[in-house]
């Protein structure tokens, strides 16, 4: 897969309402290509729903989402990879369908090639035909971010992702992280407390009640955002 | 990747996850077994009305099949997510909806087929002189029930009491395409057959404005 374009984030004034619930309120956030930005805060804070509309899971109410640098919305740049809670792939299919029908989806050229390329990155090739709903929590959470990866996006979202894994899992997660991140990637990601992988953090920026509180960008320490400390 | 090409690799995945679970097509298969033996023994088959009754039968079982099959169509998608990934990946949201309904009325069109030959066998009506335009009907009337059913499906998955939600907003929707189908069906299995084109035409025009639909609106089905 070739490197990624260089492709930031920028949100303009979004909101988010759920009925008369504000999930975002007035967010905007300029996130330049390369940067690993960790998105503290504390639950219900708005972490989730800024990812998803990163990810253009979700609509906002109001505002704006671009991608600087893209060439398009429908182009690889525009469509971020996004690894959230769940794996967001088929328990009944195998780790190598699963990854050769989303590779396909997004017209990557020689699925089969580009699916057997990262199943040796993550470390499953040799479970590659075992149906995904016999993998371990750590073993779903390799296939979901080989999914996110299938495309070569230029922007990552991760919302939470250490949950559940145990620290090997978790140095293994912040490997492999580091390495995407290195390859020219943006790395958008939610986290809870300070960890292996908040140390790959170049920014920090902290959320509460759907408004941003805080940003290292404008002087607030890492530690203190990601102790939910604010500025 | 076009709308054709991102269906054909759904449908693949549709029938792929069908054939290794087998889910959908045991509960329809045996769902409309059970109502035609049931009824066959409420009805004397040697009579005339078996003529008359037996394809309203036939097409109620099919009806409340369909409910059935068609709840769990965009419910799976919500155990991991998937539905998300699928939105990602997409550059038309519609190539979703048109390999689900694809698969749903390959799915309700295998049960009707294996389930003729009980029919013709339990209710003493040849099927075979019309059977170019009884799987016409067929074809035309399960289109209806998944086009409205995969549309409705979406919307029930995310509402709560999902389970009740579904079959109470299909079946008044598909009640014209019941009566037209069953009717049309009638007609065709009479001891001197008539082809009703207008039934046909209805039936049609329903599967065309259900689809236009879907592909002008589907995209705010899947929102959250």
């Amino acid at each position: 897969m070739p490197a990624p374009t260089p492709t930031g984030l920028r949100f303009e004034n979004i909101d988010k309402r759920y009925g008369g619930l504000f999930a975002l309120r007035r967010v905007s956030l300029e996130i330049a290509p390369g940067e690993c930005v960790v998105l503290a805060g504390r639950n219900g804070s708005g972490k989730t729903t800024l990812l998803r509309i990163a990810g253009r899971i979700v609509r906002p109410t109001a505002g704006k989402l671009s991608f600087p640098g893209a060439s398009s919305e429908s182009s690889t740049e525009g469509r971020p990879g996004y690894v959230a809670h769940t794996t967001m792939v088929y328990d009944e299919l195998s780790a190598e369908e699963n990854l050769v029908l989303f590779a396909k989806l997004q017209g990557v050229p020689q699925p089969a090639e580009r699916a057997d390329e990262l199943l040796r990155e993550v470390g499953l090739y040799e479970r590659r035909t075992s149906l995904v709903r016999t993998f371990s929590r750590g073993m779903r959470q390799r296939i979901a971010i080989a999914r996110a990866l299938v495309h070569g996006p230029s922007v990552l979202l991760f919302d939470e992702p250490a949950t559940g894994l145990d620290p090997l899992g978790i140095s293994w997660l912040a490997k492999s992280l580091g390495d995407v991140h290195r390859s020219g990637c943006t790395v958008v990601m939610s986290l809870h407390g300070e960890s292996e992988i908040s140390a790959l953090a170049t920014r920090a920026v902290q959320l509460d009640a759907g408004s941003v509180v805080a940003d290292t960008k404008s002087g607030a320490s890492l530690h203190s955002i990601l102790t939910f400390g604010g500025g | 990747m076009g709308l054709f090409s991102n269906t054909l690799t759904l449908l693949g995945k549709e029938l792929r996850t069908e054939f290794r679970s087998r889910e959908l097509l045991t509960t329809t298969v045996v769902f409309i077994l059970v109502v035609l033996i049931l009824f066959s023994f409420a009805i004397n088959p040697t009579s005339e009305e078996s003529r008359d009754f037996g394809p309203g039968l036939l097409w109620l079982a099919i009806l409340f099949a369909g409910s059935l099959m068609l709840q769990p169509c965009f419910l799976r998608e919500q155990a991991n997510d998937t539905l998300s990934s699928l939105r990602l990946a997409v550059s038309d949201p519609f190539a979703i909806f048109l390999a689900k309904l694809m698969a749903n009325t390959l799915f309700l069109l295998v049960t009707e087929i294996l389930m003729l030959p009980l029919f013709a066998a339990f209710y003493n009506i040849p099927i075979l002189p019309q059977l170019h335009y009884l799987l016409l009907v067929l074809f035309l009337g399960s289109l209806g029930v998944s086009v409205a059913g995969t549309a409705l499906s979406a919307i029930s998955a995310q509402a709560r009491m999902r389970e009740l939600l579904l079959p109470l907003l299909l079946l008044p929707i598909l009640t014209p395409v019941l009566v037209v189908s069953a009717t049309v069906s009638v007609s065709l299995l009479d001891r001197e057959p008539v082809v009703q084109w207008k039934g046909m035409a209805f039936l049609a025009v329903f599967d065309l404005v259900f689809l236009t639909a879907l592909w002008i609106f589907g995209e705010y089905l899947l929102e959250e």
